[in-house]
């Protein structure tokens, strides 16, 4: 799960990491009572979870409470278009305002999960402020990386390596330091996945803090961070990931015209593979897990049918413990509850196969039976191109 | 021969009063498979569907001898169930349970490796060699015993392939899940040198997906030790960088992690890919020749 960076900087400061005074306005008659507040000069940050605000004009520098309301004025409500962004762009429907500061230095810093060392590891490099992946993959000696002791954790030479390795010397150095320990006590006590403070800067009055902060949270652990969830922002997520979420069914919305409904996630991509292969495109990726009970089936039928970009729909289970009679239970009540017309090609296997095959011949639905995966994808990607069955 | 388990294996399951551990020991049981009792904490000295039910791990490996650990244990509670079974020191530990928190699996590995105890998990289907032992949640009946082994991320794609195989008269001689997480026990380069070295398996199949480097790691030790042949099948070509494909782990992420790029490693390696998930079965089939296994 991904959270603001405003959420993320009320995070960083409750560990002790240092981030500039600010805060968060909805609209700018707010964002121009904060800069009162702070006083001096002030930036808007446009408040959308995609990076590379500032090239499309999400960020802009104000001189004072009157600037500031005008910077908000642009940027609130604007469809903010950046590299990461659909190209439709993101509404913007929070700005953070905060105290603009004079910046002598631009490091990174980060910590992530290593999944070849199966442990935790601090990234760090002086060349902050810029793609950090080109830093890493054209000159791998500037960046530095301490890997975290499973069981133990960030020793205090490691931060102080990285400290050194950002060429942090006297008073900054100590800043440095505990700021590098307050970060990976964050990482770890809140389940992160990543947190990214790029650019970390040094100021030119000497000061070291975050300027900016990207934090996602391991999905995994949110049962145990309740005031975690409560930072979800579901406005930037698709409606129809939204709403497949809340029926514990795993959908993800892509592009095609081929809806595809599947058990198991390996199963699932490689579905999506074989309809690419097939000519065709998928329209989503949906894992209905092992355990699908009619109604999930039902409510994930109705989801990847509502996309108006499908024009047919493929059902391939390989059921191990799904059960192909409840799936087909699923599937009639859906299609009977919401009238629906699309073409439907079936692939199943696995427990009570006959019985389901047998329930949906009988439901008059438009549907087609497929004697494998390949040949069910060739049948699907021929009724999306047609729009018949 | 096989790899990992067998007839003799002794298998404890933890989680066994809960619904999913409860409907998969008795399965497992069906099939063949040892199982000699379950653990649940609090529940020691009952019954479960006519199974023994200890507090412990230790107490299932001191009176019945149990030398693998099936583990159904809820995500909060999954990663000590780990560690419990490696700490009463049994050999073999497979963890089903998906969704366990990446922090509680990198200190649970620690712990697992500073003992003797394998793992295998977690966010698996588990492992089978037909006709001798099913420790885990697949469907048996559609194994057949044979002479290739599999070896894979994902479950139900797992499943896919063996019924290709299956339904072309070509047997497994083990079939071995190692789970969708990012952070995991067995490796494929684990299971690639077990294969490697197993007199009844003539080549490989291996399942990879998007995300981490496991499958380049993997093409580098086939490379370098696998006498066998090895068929591939990469998932997630399609996938869309940054959004999560259902496992933790299949995620393209810095724009890597791609199914291209492992596709090539092995490739170079040696492998034989497939491109088409409908192919796996009939690549092998080419590969292996008229099957020594096909039934008569």
């Amino acid at each position: 799960m991904k959270v603001h960076e405003y959420q993320a900087k009320v995070l960083l400061r409750e560990f002790g990491v240092a981030v500039p005074t600010g805060d968060v306005a909805d609209t700018p008659a707010q964002a121009k009572e904060i800069a009162a507040r702070l006083g001096g000069k002030i930036v808007v940050k446009a408040q959308i979870h995609a990076g590379g605000r500032g090239k499309g004009g999400g960020i802009k520098l104000a001189d004072d409470p009157a600037g500031a309301e005008a910077a908000a004025k642009q940027i609130l409500g604007m469809m903010l278009k950046t590299p990461q962004t659909p190209p439709e762009g993101v509404k913007v429907r929070k700005v953070l305002v905060e105290e603009a500061s004079a910046i002598g230095r631009e490091l990174y810093l980060s910590i992530t999960l290593d999944r070849a060392r199966s442990t935790h590891v601090v990234m760090a490099s002086q060349a902050g402020g810029i793609d950090i992946e080109n830093v890493a993959a054209s000159t791998p000696e500037k960046i530095i990386r301490e890997w975290t002791h499973p069981a133990l954790g960030l020793a205090d030479f490691q931060a102080r390596h990285v400290a050194f390795g950002l060429g942090l010397a006297g008073d900054q150095f100590k800043q440095g330091v505990a700021l590098i320990k307050a970060l990976w006590a964050l990482y770890l006590a809140k389940d992160c996945s990543l947190v990214e403070i790029n650019p970390l800067v040094v100021t030119k009055d000497g000061l070291v803090f975050a300027l900016d902060a990207k934090l996602d949270v391991d999905d995994n652990a949110l049962f145990r961070h309740k005031e975690l969830v409560e930072l979800r922002d579901i406005h930037e997520e698709d409606p129809l990931d939204v709403e497949a979420s809340r029926y514990g069914l795993n959908y993800i919305k892509l592009d095609g015209n081929v809806g595809c409904m599947v058990n198991g996630a390996g199963l699932a991509m490689a579905t999506m593979d074989i309809v690419k292969l097939a000519g065709g495109a998928p329209a989503n990726f949906l894992d209905v897990g092992g355990g699908a009970s009619p109604a999930q089936i039902e409510n994930a039928f109705r989801i990847l049918s509502s996309d108006p970009g499908v024009k047919a729909v493929f059902i391939n289970v390989f059921g191990g413990i799904l059960r192909v009679d409840r799936l087909a239970e699923g599937v009639i009540a859906a299609v009977k509850k919401l009238g629906l017309k699309l073409p439907v090609v079936l692939r199943a296997e696995g427990t009570n196969v006959e019985l389901g095959k047998k329930m949906l011949a009988e439901s008059g639905l438009a549907l087609t039976m497929a004697d494998d995966m390949g040949d069910g994808a060739r049948k699907a990607v021929a009724f999306a191109k047609r729009g018949q069955p | 021969m096989s790899i990992l388990v067998g007839k003799s294996t002794r298998v404890v399951v933890q989680g066994i009063t809960g619904k999913e551990g409860a409907f998969h020991a008795a399965r497992c049981k069906e099939y063949g498979t040892r199982v000699v009792g379950g653990v649940t904490p609090g529940k020691g000295g009952t019954t479960h569907d006519g199974f023994p039910v200890w507090n412990t791990v230790e107490e299932a490996v001191k009176k019945e001898g149990a030398d693998c650990a099936l583990i159904f244990v809820p995500p909060p509670a999954a990663a000590d169930a780990i560690m419990e079974a490696a700490g009463a020191g049994v050999p073999l530990v497979v963890c089903i349970t998906e969704g366990i928190p990446v922090t509680d699996m990198v200190r649970a590995k620690q712990f697992v490796m500073g003992t003797k105890s394998r793992l295998i998990g977690p966010n698996c289907p588990g492992l089978i060699t037909p006709d001798e032992a099913k420790i885990g949640i697949m469907p048996g009946h559609i194994h057949k015993r044979g002479d290739v082994g599999v070896v894979s991320r994902s479950g139900t794609l797992t499943y896919e392939v063996v019924g290709q195989l299956t339904g072309r008269g070509i047997g497994q001689s083990s079939c071995v899940g190692i789970g969708g997480d990012p952070v995991n026990g067995t490796t494929f380069i684990d299971v690639l040198a077990l294969f490697n070295a197993d007199p009844e398996t003539r080549a490989i199949m291996m399942i990879g997906e998007i995300g981490g480097t496991a499958e380049e790691e993997a093409a580098a030790f086939i490379k370098a030790n696998v006498k066998k042949p090895v068929i591939a099948f990469i998932c997630g070509q399609t996938a869309p960088p940054g959004r999560r494909m259902g496992h933790a782990g299949a995620i393209i992420a810095g724009g890597k992690g791609t199914a291209a790029e492992k596709m090539k490693a092995l490739e170079a390696a040696g492998a034989i890919l497939v491109k088409s998930p409908a192919d796996m079965g009939a690549t092998v089939a080419t590969v292996i020749g008229p099957s020594l296994t096909r039934s008569v």
